[in-house]
């Protein structure tokens, strides 16, 4: 098998305009006839959403949340990445892509990059049309800020609340539609398998979650914005409900799975206090704009942070990294905390935390300054952990925070199964192998409000005619499926809480396939998953019944693909035998502790291959051709 | 670590339809720093490995913003404290203290199971107006359209509600005011928001009025349990747009 990402001829620059000019079109009364389903409703999906209905196309959006306002996306802090350069600071389209190529350690594939550069300015004039009340100054100028690994002020954001401000935008815009009967939306709907028709994905089945009821679902196209897979760590800074399951159960109708074991540990997070623990509250990156990163010099130094004098700290990001400092790209942060952590430096309790000091800057800038600037994150941190950081310099300690891999998915955001596009984290071809802060919210809006608008007519050109409906054995057949995996979960009636298992999965994921990888560890990881696996089928306990609101039910459904999936994970991160951005192999570092590509061998992306229950997943591999961008390593000395 | 312990009286109602009725369950051995949502994991798991079944309630991002949580502890709506029910905390709380849960009580809320509500009417009330016509692409420079800082932040402080539906909760009258004042005045105050202005608070307030809310009638409970500070100045706000909105259509002015 060979993957073709159809990028299009010609020098990058050109790349999108040459693709924009020759893309097929769908005349406005053909959009009518073709229908499109859209599973999931934040910034990628409710963009696409909206945008396509617009268009005139027939939408169908499916989210399992009650609303389409309550998609992860809500929760991004700290801001979205534009290359407008109205810092008059040196930023243009090429930094931006080049900042991107860079950071994600060059294993992202340069054509979207720069495409998504492109496209970076016109997002914020659609956002601001929108209504999205973005930071301004006083002359009512938009404010921007900086972000990690960047050196110019590219990133608009709103408080701490821009992901909530983005995506209310974008469901305003899905709402606006929803009213005029163009979106018809369907909430509290889980979908748990891809449909497909001669090879096509042509519809979905999915689980009212409210009733129970399974129904099929038939269109032209279908489109997954369906977020990461974080939470197969348990702990980690997504929403409880953010799962695999529809990228898993379309990977297992043939779609390739990229890079799983690309993973981003965000750097700065609320420390895990306890096993009681259900999630990780992170803490946004823009506080490293004007915090400083610490730790004590010596190790086990118990003091209380104000009583240890200025020479007795370690900036050790400054000291590291004197040109980007505090501001070091997120999987580099996060390896260093590691590293003085297990020096036995790490503060607070079991030693697995850092200083995130803000003192400094309201001395010098004013508490009321910083108040303004990151209040709402200073009163979440004293909420969840009962300290004043006006007062003492917060803990911080890496959590997981968003997943880089996703499903495979050509330059037209179309996955190896034919009509399957794949937009949002839930793909895998912007970020490489490490993603920028405030880069996410980019590219989820670039996906649906710029991308598949232009890309969708080059599948859709070759559908006339195809119409297929949901009386076709092949929905049939799949409902069918789905109903016997239900029923399955349902009959092992055993007597552990899914939430055990999710935890010790967790567990095994986070110590051998989280911040640093080993052959010997990933061998383990892989063996105790399928040993976990095969408990969880004997043991699970799931109250209740399959044709009512039974949450037990919904977690299981979820939680047993995390099972399957987590192997995958393991098993590709033991296959690429280098270190690249947040995917660390102990084996492979430089004397400094940094991470060792290898480009000969290794700078291609990995698409992973269902074959079938117990057989090998089978790899195909893309190639990434650097054509604008030298291979380099990456330094941010 | 410490524990605590708690004598909890939770809400359990099998569905709509169905005679709903508090169940008291002694909550024992409950670490001290974990949060309320996370007690009620811990019970919920008992309970389950006793084969029962465990209360529905609803949570996802558990740090405050997307709004999913919506129970009430101890009468308050989202629970003690500013935040979120997810934002509540065991150590808030004495040792030994009875807590009681229940959903929102709101005619316009009806309840699906124990603690879940089905909030889809302020889905409606958007879809009826709570949004900027515009589409995608049509949008000029971001930079041409100055908005002032207060004006700006102001905007922010009204957008920044989650949806949550505690305002209704508190309020005597079921009136979800604050959520439609909050967009009315978030949309209202930008120059984006102007083409339509009378409209969007006359059609939001009516389908309000269609879903079974009542009004406001300035008990400001809605302003003390929101978890995202929306001022209830909002609600003021709101009156005089959908006013300014009615009138104008009685009189057949052009809007």
């Amino acid at each position: 098998m060979i993957l073709d990402a159809k990028i299009p001829e010609g020098p990058i620059e050109k790349k999108w305009t040459s693709f924009k000019n020759n893309a097929k079109l769908i005349s406005p009364a053909n959009k009518r006839k073709f229908k499109v389903i859209v599973v999931g409703t934040g910034l990628a999906g409710a963009s696409a959403s909206a945008t396509l209905a617009e268009l005139g196309y027939e939408v169908e959006t499916f989210c399992f949340h009650d609303s389409p306002r309550r998609a992860h996306s809500i929760a991004a802090q700290g801001g979205i990445n534009a290359a407008k350069n109205y810092q008059n600071d040196g930023d243009s389209i090429w930094r931006l892509f080049y900042d991107t190529v860079k950071g994600g350690d060059f294993r992202a594939r340069e054509a979207n990059v720069y495409r998504l550069a492109e496209v970076s300015g016109s997002i914020i004039d659609e956002c601001v049309s929108q209504g999205v009340p973005f930071a301004r100054e006083y002359g009512g100028e938009l404010a921007n800020r900086s972000f990690g690994g960047a050196q110019v002020s590219r990133t608009f954001y709103a408080k701490g609340q821009t992901g909530q401000q983005l995506l209310l935008g974008a469901y305003s815009a899905i709402s606006a539609q929803i009213g005029l009967g163009r979106v018809k939306m369907h909430e509290n709907s889980e979908m748990l398998d891809l449909v497909l028709v001669d090879g096509h994905a042509k519809g979905i089945v999915t689980r009212n979650l409210l009733t129970g009821e399974i129904s099929t679902h038939a269109a032209d196209t279908v489109l997954l914005c369906t977020g990461g897979y974080s939470n197969v760590y348990y702990l980690s800074t997504n929403a409880r409900g953010s799962n695999v399951t529809a990228t898993w159960r379309a990977y297992k109708r043939g779609a390739g799975f990229a890079n799983p074991c690309y993973t981003q540990i965000h750097p700065t997070c609320i420390p895990v206090a306890g096993d009681y623990q259900s999630k990780l509250t992170l803490m946004s990156e823009s506080l490293r704009n004007d915090g400083r990163v610490w730790v004590p010099k010596a190790k086990g130094d118990t003091r209380a942070p104000q009583e240890i004098p200025e020479e007795e700290r370690d900036y050790y990001l400054e000291r590291k990294y004197p040109s980007y400092g505090n501001l070091a790209p997120r999987d580099i942060a996060s390896r260093s905390a590691k590293e003085v952590c297990d020096e036995g430096r790490g503060v607070g309790p079991g030693g697995l935390g850092v200083y995130l000091d803000l003192t400094g800057a309201i001395k010098r800038l004013g508490e009321k300054t910083i108040r303004e600037r990151y209040g709402n994150l200073f009163e979440m941190y004293q909420n969840i952990t009962g300290e004043n950081a006006y007062e003492r310099p917060m803990r911080i300690y890496p959590a997981v925070h968003y997943t880089m891999g996703g499903l495979w998915v050509d330059y037209n955001l179309m996955s190896n199964i034919p009509g399957l596009h794949v937009l949002g984290e839930a793909n895998f071809s912007d970020h490489g192998a490490n993603r920028l802060g405030a880069s996410a919210l980019m590219q989820g809006l670039a996906d649906g409000y710029f991308v598949i608008p232009y890309t969708l007519g080059e599948y859709l050109s070759t559908q006339f005619g195809k119409k297929v409906s949901t009386d076709m054995p092949e929905f049939k057949k799949t409902e069918e499926e789905v109903r016997a995996r239900v029923e399955k979960l349902l009959a092992v009636k055993g007597n552990v809480p899914v939430d055990e298992f999710h935890r010790q999965l967790g567990l095994i994921i986070w110590d051998e396939c989280g911040m640093a990888r080993s052959e010997a560890g990933l061998k383990k990881a892989i063996v105790d998953i399928r040993a976990l696996r095969e408990r969880f089928w004997k043991e699970v306990a799931i109250p209740g019944e399959g044709a009512e609101l039974n949450q037990s039910l919904e977690r299981a459904g979820r939680v047993a693909d995390f099972l399957e999936f987590g192997e995958l994970m393991c098993i590709d991160a033991l296959t690429r035998e280098e270190s690249c951005g947040g995917h660390f192999r102990v084996e492979h570092q430089t004397p400094e502790g940094e991470a060792l590509r290898n480009d000969d061998k290794f700078a291609e992306v990995y698409a992973w291959m269902f074959q079938g229950e117990g057989n090998a997943p089978d790899l195909v591999r893309e190639p990434l051709h650097y054509e604008a961008v030298h291979l380099a390593t990456r330094s941010y000395k | 670590m410490s524990t605590m312990h708690f004598h909890l009286r939770l809400w359990k109602q099998k569905s709509k339809e169905s005679e709903g009725d508090f169940v008291e369950i002694d909550a024992k051995e409950i670490p001290s720093e974990c949060s309320f949502l996370e007690m009620l994991d811990i019970v919920n798991n008992r309970l389950t490995i006793e084969g029962k079944e465990p209360v529905a309630f609803e949570s996802d991002c558990r740090e405050g913003i997307c709004g999913t949580c919506s129970m009430v502890i101890n009468g308050i709506p989202q629970g003690p404290g500013r935040g979120a029910a997810c934002q509540v905390y065991m150590r808030k709380f004495e040792n030994g203290q009875t807590i009681t849960v229940e959903p929102y009580r709101v005619d316009a809320f009806p309840i699906v199971k124990d603690l879940v509500v089905n909030r889809s009417a302020y889905d409606r009330i958007i879809r009826s107006g709570g949004f900027i016509s515009e589409h995608t692409g049509g949008a000029p420079d971001a930079s041409t359209t100055l908005i002032a800082k207060p004006v700006a932040d102001a905007a922010m402080d009204a957008a920044a509600c989650i949806g949550c539906g505690a305002c209704a909760a508190a309020c005597p009258n079921s009136s979800p005011m604050l959520f439609v004042g909050a967009k009315v005045t978030h949309l209202g105050l930008l120059p984006q928001g102007q083409a339509e202005r009378k409209s969007r608070a006359r059609n939001m307030v009516r389908t309000m009025q269609e879903e079974g809310f009542g009004n406001c009638s300035n008990y400001y409970a809605c302003e003390a349990v929101c978890p995202a500070n929306v001022p209830a100045s909002v609600i003021a706000m709101l009156n005089r747009e959908y006013i300014r909105g009615e009138m104008s259509e009685a009189v057949g002015a052009i809007d």
